[in-house]
């Protein structure tokens, strides 16, 4: 570690940039994930990296952590052209990581895990010792003896910054590090970010919120499909010009909903409560809410507060103890299966689309007849052996297709060589095709691309309009924000009461979101 | 230097078809090596092997008679692996199959009625799923590990059937061998043709096979075992049941494993012994794989290793070396088998040169 700190302490002062790439290209077979990328980071600055999914950013951070090897193109390190061969190399270099999803063991202790993860051996009492300095100086509180399974994802995160610290980095990457926060976690994680900055360190900030990126970062670089379309001081441009350069195209803006009126209660929970089915499960905790029709209720909430238990109860794939406390159209249906709910006229949009929503190996078509097998089997199947009628599938699929322009080479190709947006789009036009009066959907534009997004945000509105009720669990305050006419939030297994949308602001919100139901905001000041 | 698996893009269409072949010719090529480190020469212990039983019209038939039983097992087994049941107990399914198979024959063995054979069949086949409803229900309840429920209730089987044939089921005017009686003449499985011994086995082999085949290609039941098989998760959300899908699994390829054993039984030896079956439940998992889990590949695969049971008698009379080899090619075939299909999904890297080149 003394090291590190003599060579970066040079580095700072010696060389303009701290960090060089030019020409970096990784090819996954033919497929170019990175294709020839420029990207320069000089000392003391938050440097943005603005892509949309798939735009390449994570190929691009991987190969400068030492994960993946570059097909071509080189990096130069404080003036010196360097290879990384793994981590381990990266972490030598200067170069600490924050992934987007942890790597931590939930049964021990946060020193435990950040024992785990050094590289050179040290006493664990010494290695808290160190957590808890770093952690105050960098405004992190962390027990270094708190067991990881009871730390919320905000504080999960701070330990991985502060591994990344405890090797004195001069360049920090941080991976979409505000997807699981709240918005006040994430103003104390800025925070943080300038004291770094200060000091003469470097972040390299990945996100695809403009607007974050725009209040902290000094410039950014811009991806799309694998290629650098834009470098720029995000303070001088405006969202509309950021997108454009992410997206290349204009995005189309969401006509909001509540314009209809509302009708009857079409889905219900009544004091719904379900124990957690894992050790880390959430458990769900006397869930109230009413859906009517014309009406999108968007439950806001940070990751794994509940959420998939939540959709799990309601779709019935996990069907819960009593028959009264989940109600479609009227009827209690709690025990019911889920292909018993989609004959109510239920549809159902799960979070993961690969392995969950759709089997990837499997032609559109099949997955067709995955989510609608039973609910139109008089269309789909003939006969008692249960053949599937497969003129009658590949018609309604190309159907939803062209409804819901849906991308694709060939007339059925796998699920899986569809783009994250494109699969979506089909996969919630599969269940509009129905014309459900019950919609529910888990993050309904989770890695999607903006112009998938903004289609399948529309749809759903539209739906609604059309007087069908809409449940949409979402961790994206601005796609709530888009569709929803009441806005609930789950934190740690329970649900707030929900509120007109026009009612709440994004501060309060976030107070919701931290499971401060209840309390006073004055408890929050610090 | 380092050896590392890099996961294509896209699983390589052309390999997908080509790897049995490709892992056929290696296993002949390790078999050469083989033999000529034995001192034998290859070309003529190949050609024992896998040429000379094509060239008679007898051994054509003996061909047919091994490879009906590692058809139907395989069959059925493909549908278990498709849809992850890992169901290694076929010859414990067979070996009960054959011993249900036989209330009729060994108990009733003055019964001359032609309802004798398919009643035999039935019996035959309940026993096999009976089974392998075992390891289904340990599964489905207590979650139990299945490959080795299975695997261990081949040996019970195996034991109970020699306890029966020295026991309560031996032939009274036997001389004390361990054997049943001989079969009434409705109780035996009628041959196909004057020329040879083929029987009916082969010809319910194929028809399982094309049945299974039209099950997975064309009905809702075939989708959900190709569902289930690719993600549990979106099976559950299909509304398919993981518990119904492993009983329905394990019993159909018990229920084929046992009409295997009644065939073998009535058709063959044409009564009960300590020992029926060369380990086709075995060979059938090969079987299973080297026909990709296709049923209709599986009827090619089946030839192939029915083959392999028949070069390793050819290669005793001629060649003087153990029966064993049949089992170190069948190995072999599935060592190569396994590996050309990881081959399919990965591609290989030597990860030397590029380190040496960018230092």
């Amino acid at each position: 570690m003394g090291k590190g700190e003599g060579v970066a302490a040079e580095g700072v002062f010696a060389y303009a940039t701290l960090l060089s790439v030019s020409k970096l290209t990784k090819l996954f077979g033919s497929f170019a994930a990175c294709d020839g990328i420029d990207l320069d980071i000089r000392p003391g600055e938050i440097h943005a990296l603005l892509g949309e999914n798939g735009a390449g950013k994570s190929t691009l951070v991987k190969m400068l952590f030492g994960v993946l090897a570059p097909t071509s193109g080189s990096i130069v390190w404080n003036g010196e052209p360097v290879r990384i061969a793994s981590p381990a190399a990266a972490r030598k270099l200067g170069i600490g990581m924050v992934f987007q999803h942890f790597s931590l063991f939930e049964a021990l202790t946060v020193a435990e895990n950040i024992a785990l993860s050094l590289d050179e051996k040290l006493p664990l009492a010494r290695i808290a010792e160190r957590a808890s300095e770093l952690s105050q100086a960098y405004g992190l509180p962390l027990d270094p003896h708190a067991h990881v399974a009871d730390l919320s994802v905000g504080e999960r995160q701070r330990i991985e910054i502060v591994r990344a610290l405890l090797q004195n980095p001069q360049l920090i990457i941080l991976d979409e590090p505000t997807s699981v926060l709240t918005p006040q976690e994430a103003d104390r994680l800025f925070e943080t970010l300038f004291k770094l900055r200060s000091e003469g360190r470097s972040v390299l900030y990945i996100s695809h919120r403009l607007e974050e990126v725009q209040r902290i970062c000094d410039r950014a670089t811009v991806l799309r499909h694998g290629k650098v379309t834009g470098a720029c001081d995000p303070r001088q441009e405006t969202p509309a010009s950021l997108a454009r350069m992410m997206v290349g195209a204009e995005v189309a803006h969401v006509s909001a909903a509540g314009t209809t009126t509302r009708g009857d209660v079409l889905l219900e929970a009544r004091h719904l409560s379900a124990a957690a089915r894992t050790p880390f499960a959430v458990s769900l905790k006397e869930i109230c809410l009413k859906v009517r029709a014309g009406e999108v209720l968007a439950i806001a909430g940070v990751a794994g507060n509940g959420q998939g238990e939540l959709f799990d109860a309601l779709s019935g794939e996990y069907p819960v103890q009593a028959e009264e406390t989940v109600q479609i159209r009227g009827k209690a249906v709690g025990r019911e299966g889920i292909n018993a709910r989609r004959l109510m006229g239920a549809g159902f949009v799960p979070e993961e689309r690969h392995g969950h929503a759709a089997v990837s190996v499997l032609p559109l078509s099949d997955n067709l007849v995955l989510a609608r097998y039973w609910s139109d089997r008089k269309a789909f199947l003939s006969g008692p052996l249960g053949i599937i009628r497969s003129g009658a599938v590949r018609m309604a699929a190309r159907r939803i297709c062209d409804v819901m322009d849906v991308r694709k080479s060939g007339d059925d190709p796998a699920a899986g060589s569809l783009s994250g947006g494109n699969l979506q789009k089909f996969i919630v036009g599969r269940e509009l095709d129905r014309q459900p009066a019950v919609l529910v959907v888990n993050q309904p534009t989770w890695g999607v691309d903006a112009g998938a997004a903004s289609r399948i945000r529309q749809a759903l509105v539209d739906l609604a309009k059309a007087g069908s009720a809409v449940l949409v669990i979402s961790q994206d305050l601005d796609e709530i924000f888009e569709v929803a006419t009441e806005i609930a939030v789950i934190s740690e297994g329970r649900l707030s009461d929900a509120y007109p949308a026009g009612a709440l602001t994004r501060e309060k919100i976030g107070l919701l979101m931290g499971g401060l139901q209840g309390k006073t905001e004055a408890t929050d000041a610090h | 230097m380092r050896i590392e698996l890099e996961k294509r893009a896209s699983p390589s269409q052309a390999y997908a078809l080509l790897s049995p072949v490709i892992a056929l010719a290696l296993t002949l090529v390790a078999g050469a090596i083989l033999f000529a480190a034995l001192g034998k020469d290859p070309a003529h212990a190949l050609y024992v092997l896998f040429i000379g039983p094509l060239t008679e019209i007898w051994s054509l038939h003996e061909l047919a008679v091994k490879a009906a039983p590692l058809i139907m097992i395989g069959v059925g087994l493909s549908v278990c692996y498709r849809c992850n049941n890992w169901n290694i107990g076929a010859e414990g399914q067979l070996v009960i199959g054959a011993i249900t198979g036989s209330i009729i024959p060994v108990l009733f063995n003055d019964w001359h009625s032609p309802l004798v054979l398919p009643l035999m069949l039935v019996m035959g086949m309940i026993g096999g799923a009976l089974y392998a409803a075992i390891p289904a229900f340990l599964k489905a309840q207590t979650n139990t590990n299945e490959i080795l429920t299975s695997l261990m209730l081949v040996y019970v089987a195996q034991l109970f059937l020699d306890w029966m044939v020295r026991g309560p089921w031996r032939d009274p005017e036997g001389f004390n061998f361990p054997v049943t009686r001989q079969f009434q003449d409705e109780a035996i499985l009628p041959e196909l043709l004057d020329s040879g011994r083929a029987n009916l086995g082969i010809v319910f082999a194929i028809l399982a096979a094309f049945a299974i085949w039209f099950m997975m290609r064309y009905t809702l039941k075939g989708f959900e075992i190709k569902v289930i098989g690719a993600s549990e998760r979106a099976g559950r959300f299909a509304g398919f049941s993981r518990k119904g899908m492993i009983w329905f699994s394990m019993m159909l390829s018990g229920a084929l494993a046992g009409l295997a054993g009644i065939c073998e039984v009535s058709g063959v030896i044409n009564k009960l012994q300590p020992e029926i079956s060369p380990g086709y439940g075995f060979t059938a998992i090969i079987v299973a794989f080297l026909g990709r889990l296709n049923p209709l590949g599986v009827i090619v695969a089946g030839l192939v290793l029915g083959l392999t049971y028949l070069g390793g008698e050819g290669a005793q009379i001629e060649l003087n070396i153990s029966d064993k080899v049949v089992r170190v090619f069948q190995g072999m075939l599935l060592f190569f088998v396994l590996a050309c299909d990881t081959l399919s999904i990965y591609r290989v890297r030597l990860s030397l040169a590029r380190a040496a080149r960018e230092a």
